[in-house]
C-alpha cells in the first residue's frame, strides 16, 4: 500500500527517480524535436534553421519550417501524448496490460465515419469537418463496445472487452471495405493514407483543433491519478475504500475516448502508441499514476516524434512505422503478462 | 443411433460422442444443397440465364452463343472457386480448432490470411504479371510466416497460449502484416487493385486458376480426412494423445502444413475471406459431435455451401457493383464471434 502513504522513504526515492526520468524524457523530446525539424525531403542545415528561427531566413525556408515542418512536429507530440495517456487510462481502468484504443476498435469506428463522410462530401471541403466526425465515430464505437461487454452483476470483464473490441473492429473493417471500393481513385488514396496514420496534411489548423482536447483532458486525468491508483487495486479493495467506482470509471473512460477520438481525428489510425507508451513509462517510474501519467505522455510523444521523423525520411505514413515497432512489442508483452 | 463410440476409439477405451448418422445426413444433404445452389449460382447474375441453357452449355456446347460462353468461362469457374475455397477455409479452421483445442481459431483471426495478403502485395508491387502458380506459392510462404509469428509467440509463453492470447497475438500479427501491405500499396500505388483483390470476390477467377489450385486443395482435404483420427485424439488433450501412442509433434506439423496450404491457396484466389473457418467447424461440431473424422468432411461441405450461397447473395444484393464476399460473410461472422466470446467460459 506504499502508494497510499506518500511519506515512506521508498516512496520518496521513487519520487526522486520519477522526476529524474521525466526530466530526461523532456530533454530527449527537445533533442528529437530539433533533429526532427531538420529531417524530411527538403533539408535545412542547422545554421539555416537557426537563421530561420531568429527571423533572418529566406521566405522559402520560413515557409518550410513554420508552415510544414513545425505544425507536423507539434502535432506528433500532441498525438503521441494523447494516445499514450488514453492507453494508460484504459490499462488502469480495465486492469489489463494489453488495452489500447487501436486494439479496442476505437480507431476503426472513427475511420468508418470518415469514409462515410468523404464518400458523400467533396474532398476539398470535407477536411475541416473530419475531426468532429471522427470523434463521433470513436465515441459511438466505444459506447457500442462498452455496451456489448457489460454484464449486470459482473460489470466489465477485460477479456470480453478485448474480444468484443476485436470483433467490432472486424465488423467495421468489413463495412469500410464495402465503402472504400465505391470511392474514386483520389478519394481512395486520401482515405488509405489517412487511415494508415499519416500526418502529411498537417497544418496549424489541425493543431488548433486538437490542442483544446489535450489541454482540457490531460490535466483532468492527472487530477484523477489517485482514482486510477485505487481502481488498480481491484474492485473489492476499491469499493472498500469507498470510491464511487462506476461513476469514476465512466469519467475516465470518457476521457480516454475523448483523447483517442480527437487524436484519430487529426492523425488517422495510429495504433500501439497507447500500448507502448504506458508500458515503457511503467518500467521507468513504477505503477503510481501521479508519475505514470506524465511519463506515459512523454514516452508516447517521444515514440511518435521519432516514428514521424523516420516516416518522413522514408516517405510512408507514420502509423505504419508505429505498427512495425508496436506489433512485435505487443507480442513480447503478450508472452509476459498474466 | 447405435454407434456412440467409433471402433478405433473403443479400442482405445475412450468414448467419443459423435453422431455418424447425422453426419451422413449432413454430407448427403449438404452435397445435394451444394449442387442446387451451384445451379442457381450459374443461372443468376447480371444476366439471368435459364436452366435449360445451362444444360445445353454443359452438354451441347455452342461456342457462338454468348450465354454458353458466359456459363463456361465465367459462371462455372466462379462456382468451382467458391466451393473449393469454402471447403478449404472451413477445413483449415476445423484442423486448427481441433489441434489447438481453441474455439476461436480461424485463418482470418490468426493473421494467416493477412500473411498471404502481404506476399500478394509484394508480388503485385515488385513482380507485376507474375504467373498464378508462383503467386500461390508465395502466398503459402506468407501464410507460413504469419503462423510462425503467432505460434512462435506461443512458444515463449509459460503454459502456452490460451485462446484469448492466441486471438490477441493474431490481431497484433495481422496489424503488423496489414501495415506492411499498406506501406507497399501506398508506396507503389497499387492500393486500389490490392483492396479490390483482398476484399474477397470471385469475379475474375478463370479456369487456369482453378486447374492450378484444385489439386492442392483437394489433396490437402484428403490429407485432412486421413489425419482426422489423430486430430480427434489431439482434441482430447495432448496427454491423452501421447498416452495413446500419437506422435503429436509430427501430427501438429502436418496439420499446420495443411492449414497453410488450404488457407494460402484460398487467399490467392478469392482474397482474405475471414470467419468461414470460425463458424463452420462450430456448426459442424454442434451437429455431428466431437469426432473430427465427421467434423472435417462435414465442415468442407458446409463451408462450400456457405461461400456459394453468400456469393449468390452478393450478386443479388447489388448485381451491377458486386458486394465483396468477405464483407458479406463478416456480417454473419462478427455476431457469431461475439456469441462465442460472450459465453466466456473459464478456459477461454
Amino acid at each position: 500500500m506504499a502508494s497510499l502513504h506518500p511519506v515512506t522513504p521508498a516512496e520518496a526515492a521513487r519520487k526522486r527517480r520519477a522526476y529524474k526520468v521525466i526530466a530526461v524524457l523532456g530533454a530527449l523530446i527537445a533533442a528529437v524535436f530539433i533533429i526532427s525539424m531538420n529531417t524530411g525531403t527538403l533539408r535545412l542545415s542547422p545554421s539555416e534553421m537557426l537563421h530561420t528561427i531568429i527571423g533572418s531566413g529566406t521566405d522559402k525556408q520560413e515557409l518550410i519550417l513554420y508552415q510544414f515542418r513545425l505544425p507536423r512536429i507539434v502535432m506528433s507530440v500532441l498525438i503521441g501524448a494523447g494516445f499514450a495517456v488514453s492507453g494508460c487510462i484504459l490499462q488502469g481502468v480495465t486492469r489489463n496490460a494489453l488495452a489500447d484504443p487501436g486494439i479496442l476498435g476505437i480507431n476503426a469506428g472513427a475511420g468508418l465515419i470518415v469514409i462515410l463522410y468523404i464518400s458523400v462530401m467533396p474532398l476539398d471541403k470535407s477536411i475541416f469537418m473530419l475531426p468532429f466526425m471522427s470523434l463521433v465515430g470513436a465515441g459511438a464505437t466505444a459506447a457500442l463496445i462498452y455496451a456489448l461487454s457489460y454484464r449486470r452483476h459482473h460489470g466489465i470483464s477485460t477479456i470480453r472487452l478485448l474480444l468484443v473490441g476485436i470483433a467490432v473492429a472486424a465488423g467495421i473493417s468489413a463495412a469500410m471495405i464495402v465503402l472504400t471500393l465505391k470511392l474514386n481513385p483520389d478519394q481512395f488514396k486520401f482515405v488509405q493514407t489517412w487511415l494508415a496514420g499519416s500526418l502529411l496534411g498537417t497544418d496549424w489548423r489541425f493543431v488548433s483543433a486538437l490542442l483544446p482536447w489535450i489541454a482540457v483532458l490531460l490535466p483532468f486525468v492527472f487530477v484523477k491519478s489517485r482514482v486510477l491508483d485505487i481502481l488498480n487495486l481491484g474492485d473489492h479493495t476499491a469499493a472498500g475504500l469507498g470510491a464511487a467506482l462506476n461513476r469514476e470509471r465512466l469519467y475516465l473512460y470518457g476521457a480516454a475516448i475523448g483523447l483517442a477520438g480527437s487524436c484519430v481525428a487529426v492523425g488517422g489510425g495510429i495504433a500501439f502508441v497507447g500500448l507502448i507508451g504506458p508500458h515503457l513509462a511503467r518500467r521507468l517510474v513504477g505503477p503510481n499514476h501521479a508519475y505514470l501519467l506524465p511519463a506515459s505522455a512523454m514516452t508516447g510523444a517521444l515514440l511518435l516524434i521519432v516514428s514521424d521523423s523516420l516516416a518522413r525520411m522514408y516517405d510512408i505514413p507514420t502509423g505504419i512505422i508505429v505498427a512495425i515497432i508496436g506489433a512485435p512489442y505487443f507480442l513480447y508483452l503478450l508472452t509476459r503478462t498474466k | 443411433m447405435e454407434a456412440h463410440s467409433s471402433p478405433h476409439a473403443r479400442k482405445a477405451d475412450i468414448r467419443i460422442h459423435s453422431r455418424p448418422a447425422a453426419a451422413m445426413l449432413i454430407l448427403i444433404g449438404g452435397i445435394l444443397a451444394l449442387i442446387v445452389s451451384a445451379a442457381v449460382s450459374i443461372c443468376v447474375g447480371a444476366a439471368d440465364i435459364s436452366l435449360s441453357t445451362v444444360w445445353d452449355a454443359l452438354f451441347h456446347f455452342n461456342g457462338e452463343l454468348t450465354s454458353h460462353q458466359v456459363i463456361r468461362e465465367l459462371r462455372i469457374p466462379r462456382v468451382l472457386a467458391g466451393a473449393l475455397t469454402g471447403a478449404a477455409f472451413a477445413a483449415s479452421g476445423a484442423i486448427m480448432q481441433g489441434m489447438t483445442r481453441n474455439p476461436l481459431a480461424d485463418s482470418g483471426l490468426l493473421g494467416i490470411n493477412a500473411g498471404a495478403g502481404v506476399m500478394l502485395a509484394i508480388c503485385f508491387a515488385f513482380f507485376p504479371g507474375m504467373s498464378f502458380v508462383s503467386l500461390m506459392l508465395f502466398s503459402f510462404v506468407g501464410a507460413a510466416a504469419a503462423v510462425i509469428l503467432v505460434f512462435g509467440t506461443g512458444a515463449f509463453v509459460r503454459g502456452g497460449l490460451t485462446p484469448v492470447r492466441l486471438v490477441l497475438a493474431g490481431a497484433a500479427v495481422s496489424a503488423l502484416l496489414i501495415a506492411i501491405s499498406d506501406a507497399i500499396a501506398i508506396r507503389y500505388n497499387i492500393g486500389r487493385d490490392l483492396a479490390f483483390f483482398m476484399a474477397g470476390g470471385m469475379q475474375a477467377v478463370d479456369w487456369a486458376q482453378i486447374r492450378i489450385m484444385s489439386p492442392w486443395v483437394i489433396g490437402c482435404l484428403i490429407g485432412a480426412v486421413l489425419l482426422s483420427r489423430s486430430i480427434t485424439l489431439l482434441s482430447l488433450g495432448e496427454d491423452i494423445a501421447v498416452g495413446l501412442g500419437q506422435r503429436t509433434g509430427l501430427i501438429k506439423t502436418i496439420g499446420m502444413l495443411l492449414v497453410l496450404i488450404l488457407a494460402g491457396a484460398s487467399v490467392s484466389v478469392v482474397g482474405a475471406v475471414g470467419f468461414v473457418g470460425l463458424i463452420i467447424p462450430h456448426v459442424a461440431r454442434y451437429l455431428v459431435g466431437v469426432d473430427y473424422r465427421w467434423i472435417i468432411p462435414c465442415s468442407a461441405v458446409l463451408g462450400s455451401l456457405l461461400i456459394v450461397v453468400s456469393d449468390i447473395g452478393a450478386r443479388l444484393f447489388n448485381p451491377y457493383s458486386e458486394t465483396p464476399l468477405g464483407a458479406l460473410i463478416a456480417l454473419i461472422g462478427v455476431p457469431f464471434f461475439l456469441y462465442l466470446a460472450m459465453r466466456e467460459r473459464r478456459e477461454l
